[in-house]
């Protein structure tokens, strides 16, 4: 009788437990996934009022007038330190922004695509057992260091090369982040060249072809959304990239179309004039404005991705 | 030209390719190790920079990432594991969880300078937390947490079904089966995931650039508030706003915080490895 009843009482413990488990379980579930949203949300929080007055119910005070958002997203002069007449132009900095990427893209896709096909269908068990921890090694190296190597090193070489009119400038900066891609791109693509049945190669076999032939006629293509989708993605962190063109690119204002010469990214703008600025000042709302565009610009290209690497798993599976 | 001719030829292109990235990695580690190997000794870890940071140590730049390592692991490691359990174990298949999915793979594309922002806005302006060692904890804690998620949610769906259904076939119930059963089997995997999300955070400079992180301290924290020094920035600082003169502890420096970041990666390879060996399923 008596251990029927603890029995009962134990069982009720339990069914308790188990309740209160998926209560606590459900409740963090829902806080990181409104992570997103609160990095989001802020950001327009801090960014509108650069713009208008008419939402000053929602925000903390701001004491400054407001910028024309014309003038913020097509102006060509970004100069909010001056005293006269401050310029709020996102412009160079968004070219900067794209020159960079370009630089990075330009060397980092064919040296990737190589690279992966190289890791994932030549080398030997062996060599792969080295490289890729390699490749995982390269890619958890922080970005100061690969900032500082820019900075000190890298410029020194390209100085000599292509005798820049600055040291530090767009092309440095490129180089290194397009190091800084390759990891991400091959890591990523590679997964992509794995899931292709073994089948498809098989049959390419079965029909004569060389290894290469299988390679680019039946292999790349069939794997074609995912590397894409793994560029685009490393093109993505290469634009959120901050320490490194902080350090490599020369930090210098003015609009500039020329690689050699020393220009200030987005991320490089934010990084090096947000910790000077007072408390809800136009120049603060204005920096996370560029914060603003900085975000949607790298979740439209990560929702791309997604959307490019979706079909591939719908093709196969 | 014959055709296998033109193969080796195009797979000397490839392994070209792979040889260029093996020498970049190299070449950018030999020459920190190369130039940093000098300055490497008891005194450069244990003592307080000295003469303009000419001589003596980065013991407080080392503590203070320690510091924010271990804060991180307190807020985001338990948060990360727990919500992953929740999605793999308790959510059934619908919307909401491939959104929840989608949503955290985004967040791992946000830039960790828009974090820095953030964690202005919300830990130092709105929550009044004061710029230190707390706020840069939190900010660097919502920068790991997708990764934390992903990490988990990866090694608790490698346990098999089988091992699931045949603890809850004995009458334990959902819990018991997930915290004798399921846990003990991915332990391994998540601990992978949170050792490189720890690294990734040491790492870091970007999202604590504005929440408390300063060049030079002549004294250590000793409050949650407290402002601190971070090797990564401690780099920054010693490579953009001093001379030459402190060249040797800027590569000292950085050879620190290489050796720490690499050391726990390749902990979490060798981790990683050790159990997919062991765990065939």
């Amino acid at each position: 009788m008596a251990s029927k009843v603890s029995i009962r009482k134990a069982t009720t413990r339990r069914r308790l437990k188990e309740k209160l488990v998926w209560l606590g379980l459900f409740g963090v579930s829902d806080i990181s996934a409104l992570v997103l949203f609160i990095v989001f949300g802020f950001l327009l929080v801090n960014a509108i009022p650069a713009f208008t007055r008419s939402l000053d119910f929602l925000f903390p005070v701001h004491p400054d007038g407001v910028i024309n958002l014309s003038d913020f997203l097509f102006g060509t002069n970004w100069d909010p330190t001056n005293p006269v007449s401050p310029a709020y132009g996102i412009v160079p900095m968004f070219v900067a922004t794209l020159l960079v990427s370009l630089v990075a893209a330009c060397i980092a896709i064919p040296i990737g695509i190589g690279c992966t096909i190289y890791v994932a269908e030549i080398a030997s068990p062996r060599v792969r057992s080295i490289l890729k921890p390699a490749i995982e090694v390269l890619a958890g190296i922080p970005s100061v260091v690969y900032g500082f190597f820019a900075l000190v090193i890298l410029s020194q070489w390209l100085a000599g090369i292509f005798d820049p009119p600055n040291k530090l400038n767009l092309f440095n900066g490129g180089v290194m982040l397009a190091v800084m891609m390759i990891p991400i791109m091959v890591s990523l693509s590679e997964d992509a060249i794995n899931s292709v049945p073994r089948h498809l190669r098989e049959a390419s076999y079965a029909l004569g072809l060389t290894r290469w032939e299988t390679i680019r006629g039946v292999v790349v293509p069939a794997a074609a959304s995912g590397i894409v989708a793994a560029i685009v993605l490393s093109i993505g962190r290469a634009i959120g990239e901050t320490m490194t063109v902080l350090m490599a690119t020369g930090n210098a204002r003015a609009l500039t179309f020329n690689l050699f010469q020393s220009g200030q990214t987005m991320t490089a703008v934010i990084a090096s004039e947000t910790g000077e600025v007072p408390f809800y000042s136009l120049h603060y709302d204005a920096l996370f404005a560029i914060g603003v565009v900085l975000f949607v610009l790298t979740f439209v290209i990560n929702l791309l991705a997604d959307w490019i690497m979706h079909r591939v798993r719908e093709e196969y599976h | 030209m014959n055709r296998r001719t033109k193969e080796r030829l195009v797979f000397l292109g490839f392994r070209l390719c792979a040889m260029i990235v093996v020498l970049a990695l190299v070449v950018l580690v030999g020459y920190i190790v190369i130039n940093g190997l000098p300055k490497l000794s008891l005194d450069f870890l244990t003592q307080f920079p000295k003469d303009r940071n000419t001589m003596g140590g980065i013991f407080p730049a080392i503590l203070g990432t320690l510091y924010l390592m271990g804060l991180v692991v307190l807020f985001a490691v338990p948060l990360g594991i727990l919500t992953a359990i929740y999605i793999v174990e308790y959510q059934s298949g619908s919307i909401w969880k491939s959104a929840l999915r989608m949503i955290i793979h985004n967040l791992a594309g946000v830039p960790s300078i828009v974090y820095g922002l953030l964690g202005l806005a919300l830990f130092v302006g709105m929550m009044n937390l004061g710029a230190g060692l707390l706020a840069s904890a939190l900010t660097l804690s919502l920068l790991v947490l997708p990764m934390v998620i992903a990490a988990s949610r990866e090694a608790i769906i490698a346990v098999p079904p089988s091992v699931r259904e045949a603890s809850l076939a004995l009458g334990a119930t959902k819990w018991q089966t997930i915290r004798h059963h399921v846990l003990p089997y991915s332990i391994s995997g998540i601990l992978t995931g949170v050792i490189l999300s720890l690294s990734r955070a040491a790492g870091e400079t970007a999202p604590i650039l504005f929440t408390g992180v300063v060049f030079f301290k002549t004294f250590l924290p000793d409050s949650l508030t407290d402002t601190f020094m971070a090797l990564p920035y401690h780099l920054y600082a010693l490579a953009t706003q001093t001379t030459e003169i402190t060249r040797p502890n800027q590569y000292g420096t950085a050879l620190v915080l290489l050796l720490l970041v690499i050391g726990m990666n390749l902990f979490a390879i060798i981790l990683r490895k050790r159990y997919r060996d062991k765990y065939k399923w």
